[in-house]
């Protein structure tokens, strides 16, 4: 699915390789070089995304956003900066940032990212399912009940949320850092190969013994569920 | 006359001016409401004591006629310091009395006069006095005059006015004086202070602003500025080593980096080449990149910058999910990893951080967790986890109203000598070059703790290491 992303970036530079990259993937992208041309595209254009560095001229991201907010503007924001603290993240997401990634980043980490953002937007969380399917995966949200072709499998409770965050985002690449930030709730860098050994678990519960797997490694830059026929 | 300039304008000597002031005020006023009620009771005793003799007179005229009063009174201006007294005939001839002369419309009427001129039968040269009289009228056109003479309660003013004065000059010298000697004494000192603040700026950083040892209100400000001035010296350290870290440390990788592009750009010549040399660069610079953040967070959390997003946390939380982010990388390892933790355990911090420390402990642990035998042959070795290959968490209340958190192992541990070492940036043991990491885990653990107003405690676990995150009891005001 195509998307409309508009980047805030004042280097040159970085925003031009963005705008390459995503074109790339088939979207359309927008670029505004400060945060007051910015702050009038995002207000006016209909973007599935908003990509906004924080120290832009003119007008600061987190005020660009915050400025945004008011106004009801509520397309998803990921923040990209310089500035990665701890506190630097909590700033960004207070503001009304939906995401916050750190430079320098690797380009598939911000796709993944973006990807994830814009689809959440299209589904409204009211209308969001309890069962989650993909082939011949079932996931029960409210019974906490997974089956494969039938066959009930046993997770642990951490397997079952890492499932089922893979799940709602199926089609979709999620990263290892999306991983350990949104099934753990920490956002460091694990330096190991933590989150490679987890998956690997969860793969070797939900696809050994079946003909087709479901849960695929996409090559430097993360994971992905879905059914291999599309 | 600038020095004079200087010290006028100093606060000690305005401020001992304005009491000297404010003291020579009160007392002006003291002085005058005495000096009013003063003189008030002394007229006062005058008036009643002239009434009194006039009484007794007129008593003596009721039984001796003209003849005893003119006798009583010629009697009574005989005693000395006596009051005044005339008495007078219709046409104003003096029959007696000490009184030489008194104004003719003083005589004429009868009653109080309070400030009468009059001149003294005793003073020859006719000077004139002044005193408060009564006039009497006796039956046949007699004059009986009563008075005392005023020169009494003018001479109590007058001692009145000359102590006004003196208050006046001794409190303001007083005042000039003392501000003047206070005054030089705070400027010597602010002096010698300024001369050791322009010292350190101009370079003599190790420099420190003197202390009287009289621990008074500049001294316990020069304390406190030496104390700010030791923290903005570590913090200056803590700047300089990051930086010769980064010289030293991170020129290594990104020479190995650039040198490796090199050889691609010189040697290869397929395309497959080219992309393995590539990724090999990606990947060595992500290792850059978390080697710099990892330092970033150690002089941010050094610098005390994260302080605002301290919150309650639950210490057990954290040690068991940490535990169970690495669990499955144990197994692997062949490492048995267990937690041993409370259903809860609060503790106040940046959960985000502690948790990063944790991860760097246990990932430290699952490194070492195995003697240094088998050590290097871990990776892919599935040997069986043994009761020796064990790394514990544990999280637990001390007993002073702390919490620790600690990861216990029994692998080489470090030795005593080099559990200090160990915490400063880039520093690794010889027996673990051989191993993945940068010499950070533990540095950054420790700039955690020292940031939650913790430590960092490295023990020996007999055999292996012990490392214990412990954290303060909450302060008072932040435990709600």
């Amino acid at each position: 699915m195509a998307m409309k992303i508009l980047v805030v970036e004042d280097d040159h530079d970085a925003a031009a390789y963005i705008q390459k990259a995503l074109r790339e993937e088939g979207h359309v992208v927008d670029r505004a070089s400060d945060g007051l041309d910015g702050y009038a595209l995002a207000r006016e254009g209909s973007y599935d995304v908003l990509i906004v560095d924080r120290m832009l001229p003119k007008l600061d991201g987190l005020s660009l956003v915050r400025s945004l907010r008011e106004q009801d503007v509520e397309t998803p924001v990921l923040f990209l900066s310089a500035l990665g603290q701890v506190d630097d993240r909590v700033k960004g997401l207070r503001a009304g940032g939906d995401d916050y990634l750190t430079k320098p980043y690797a380009f598939s980490e911000l796709l993944a990212r973006i990807e994830v953002l814009a689809r959440r937007r299209s589904s409204s969380p009211a209308r969001e399912e309890t069962v989650y399917h993909v082939g011949d995966l079932e996931l029960d949200r409210l019974s906490r009940r997974v089956t494969r072709a039938g066959q009930t499998l046993d997770l642990q409770p951490r397997e079952f949320r890492l499932l089922e965050y893979m799940m709602r985002h199926a089609g979709q690449v999620v990263t290892r850092t999306m991983l350990l930030e949104h099934v753990w709730d920490y956002h460091f860098d694990p330096q190991t190969n933590v989150i490679d050994v987890h998956v690997s678990r969860l793969r070797g519960k939900i696809d050994k013994g079946f003909d087709r797997p479901l849960l695929q490694t996409v090559r430097g830059a993360g994971y992905v569920i879905r059914d291999g026929a599309r | 006359m600038t020095a004079l300039a200087k010290l006028v304008r100093t606060t000690a000597f305005r401020l001992t001016v304005a009491y000297a002031l404010i003291f020579a005020i009160i007392s002006l006023g003291v002085l005058g409401y005495v000096a009013w009620s003063g003189k008030r009771l002394v007229e006062q005793g005058m008036r009643e004591t002239v009434a009194a003799e006039v009484n007794g007179l007129i008593d003596q005229y009721n039984i001796g006629n003209m003849r005893g009063l003119v006798r009583s009174v010629d009697q009574r201006v005989r005693r000395p310091g006596s009051s005044l007294y005339l008495v007078t005939t219709l046409v104003g001839e003096a029959l007696a009395g000490n009184v030489a002369r008194l104004p003719a419309s003083v005589l004429a009427t009868t009653g109080d006069h309070p400030d009468t001129p009059y001149e003294r039968l005793d003073d020859p040269d006719g000077v004139i006095h002044h005193a408060y009289v009564r006039v009497f009228f006796l039956p046949g056109g007699f004059r009986l005059v009563v008075g005392r003479d005023l020169d009494e309660l003018n001479s109590l003013g007058s001692a009145v006015r000359s102590a006004f004065v003196l208050a006046l000059v001794v409190l303001t010298g007083f005042g000039l004086v003392g501000g003047f000697v206070v005054a030089r004494r705070v400027l010597a000192r602010i002096d010698s202070m300024t001369a050791s603040a322009n010292a350190i700026m101009s370079g003599e950083l190790a420099k420190r602003l003197p202390l009287s040892g009289s621990n008074d209100e500049l001294d316990r400000l020069a304390a406190s500025l030496n104390t700010m001035l030791d923290r903005i010296g570590e913090l200056m350290a803590g700047l300089k080593e990051v930086s010769d870290n980064i010289a030293h440390d991170l020129k290594t990788p990104l020479t190995r980096l650039r040198n490796g592009a090199e050889e691609a750009l010189r040697v290869s010549a397929d395309p497959q080449q080219y992309r393995a040399a590539l990724e090999r660069t990606i990947e060595e610079s992500d290792n850059l990149i978390s080697v710099f953040n990892a330092l970033l967070m150690i002089a941010r959390a050094e610098g005390g910058r994260v302080a605002e997003n301290m919150t309650q946390f639950d210490a057990a939380e954290i040690a068991r999910s940490v535990v169970e982010l690495y669990e499955p990388l144990a197994e692997e390892a062949g490492v048995s990893l267990s937690v041993q933790a409370p259903a809860a355990l609060e503790a106040h911090g940046n959960r985000e951080l502690v948790g990063q420390a944790l991860a760097n402990l246990v990932d430290n642990a699952l490194k070492y967790a195995k003697p240094i035998e088998s050590g290097d042959a871990a990776k892919g070795d599935a040997a069986a986890p043994s009761a020796s290959v064990s790394v514990q968490v544990s999280a637990r209340a001390n007993g002073s109203g702390g919490t620790e958190v600690s990861v216990a192992d029994h692998g080489p541990g470090i030795p005593a000598a080099d559990r200090e070492r160990v915490l400063e940036r880039f520093v690794r043991l010889e027996t673990s070059r051989t191993r993945p990491g940068f010499g950070l885990g533990l540095s950054l653990a420790n700039a955690v703790m020292r940031l939650h107003g913790g430590s960092l405690k490295l023990e020996d676990n007999h055999p292996g290491l012990r490392a214990t995150l412990s954290f303060p009891p909450p302060l008072a005001g932040a435990s709600t």
